[in-house]
């Protein structure tokens, strides 16, 4: 496949991994930030090409995962009343919420609908006037483009059936929020799908106030190790900054239409992050002017208390603060068939990933 | 859940498009391109194409890759 072949090439993958080994002298901690890296590191055994001072820790990169329990709350509250479609992404339906899922809304006769795009929902809706068509929209800057899309569309083709409820976040605070608690990093692997739409000038925070390195990177084996080899030098130089390595992808500007887009239908609020609490100016909620699609405006409900699985260690792995082979749940009373909590629904979330890949 | 796939345009409708990924025809919302055209390679998420990929850079990064070895300082 065409931008992804060329750079699985293992020979070009070893002779990178002897360059990092050549040049690297102290500990080093890079985090990724993305659940798309989360996955490459692992399914393309990236730590066994580093030296063993090279650590590379998971962080609030995985949607689904961060996520707060509240939010899933309130989906189920939605998912009960009459005459209402849930469309979602496929792994939200899993994660458990405070007494039940989605799935199990979904067992007991909601209709709850996996979606692939965010158009479908446009479409249930037109094709089911007589019912409430609301979308959840979870994901980074990558995705609140998309769901600004079906806003617009849903504008543009005066529906009056279709809502979204939003969860969507934005990346630099819960990045700074990170740097703030003390999580000991000298570098991010920083998202590459959530760059190519805002460009790389929101992390120059990163370098100039924390003096830590950033590279924003591609997700195939080479890309993650040239944009570790390109971490590596700018620690051990000793010259924190912000680079591109995802260059076929990721402009420094970033895709303007999309921005401008995503900016006229959200605005910034503060937002709950599983693990983390409230984070100021993290979310996304839709402007007043678009209030008419606000599930959580035009469809209120009660939601019912949260109560947060016990013993689940999923909001600190989330901050890279435990492996998740440090939690007791884990393969034990939580696996991937059982989640107890969310890192192990999405097949993207650390605990999932190291389930699937062996790691112990 | 950021995952992105990178396909080719064969046709244009509208907003729409028909990508082809890896042989597999699938639709793609255009509204966040500018000026796409049939034969651009762009990058699918959630149902909507976000970037074009950048033909050039992507040659570029493999030769800087390739060139490994020969002389390390070519990496920055």
């Amino acid at each position: 496949m065409k931008y992804v072949d060329e750079f699985r090439n293992q020979k070009l993958s070893r002779l990178l991994s002897e360059q990092i080994h050549a040049i690297v002298k102290k500990e080093i901690r890079l985090m990724e930030v993305c659940g798309g890296h989360t996955l490459s590191i692992h399914r393309f055994g990236i730590p066994e090409l580093l030296p063993p001072s090279v650590h590379l820790l998971s962080g609030p990169g995985c949607p689904v995962c961060v996520s707060d329990i509240r939010f899933i709350d309130h989906a189920i509250a939605l998912a009960r009343l009459d005459n209402v479609i849930i469309t979602t992404f496929g792994d939200l339906i899993r994660v458990p919420g405070s007494t039940s899922s989605l799935e199990k809304e979904k067992s007991s006769g909601a209709d709850v609908r996996v979606i692939y795009s965010s158009l479908d929902a446009i479409e249930i809706a037109n094709q089911n006037p007589g019912k409430k068509v609301v979308f959840l929209g979870i994901g980074f800057e990558t995705t609140a483009p998309s769901t600004a899309v079906a806003v617009m569309t849903a504008a543009q083709e005066h529906l009056t059936n279709y809502f979204v409820l939003s969860a969507h976040k934005v990346m630099p605070p819960v990045m700074e929020a990170l740097i703030d608690e003390g999580i000991l990093i000298d570098g991010y692997i920083a998202p590459g799908h959530v760059s190519t739409i805002t460009g790389s000038a929101m992390y120059r925070f990163i370098p100039e106030k924390y003096k830590l390195a950033v590279v924003i990177s591609g997700f195939e084996p080479l890309d993650l190790m040239q944009s570790i080899y390109m971490l590596v030098r700018q620690i051990e130089e000793g010259r924190p900054a912000v680079e591109i390595q995802y260059r076929r992808a990721v402009r420094p500007e970033g895709n303007p239409k999309a921005k401008t887009l995503m900016n006229e239908i959200f605005e910034l609020r503060d937002d709950w992050w599983r693990g983390f609490g409230i984070i100021p100016a993290s979310g996304l909620a839709l402007r007043k002017k678009y209030r008419q699609y606000d599930a959580s405006v035009m469809l209120p409900v009660s939601v019912e208390p949260p109560i947060e699985p016990k013993g689940c260690l999923c909001g600190l792995v989330l901050k890279g603060l435990k492996k998740p082979v440090e939690c007791k749940l884990y393969k034990t009373a939580c696996t991937p068939d059982h989640p107890v909590g969310a890192c192990m629904v999405s097949g993207e979330g650390a605990c999932a990933t190291y389930y699937r890949y062996g790691k112990e | 859940m950021c995952l992105s796939i990178p396909g080719q345009i064969i046709k244009i409708e509208g907003n729409m498009a028909e990508v082809s990924v890896n042989g597999t025809l699938v639709k793609a919302g255009l509204h966040l391109l500018d000026n796409p055209s049939p034969g651009d390679y762009v990058l699918i998420h959630s149902g909507i194409a976000i970037q074009k990929i950048d033909e050039e850079e992507a040659k570029e990064t493999l030769r800087i890759l390739n060139s490994l070895g020969d002389s390390p300082s070519l990496f920055l």
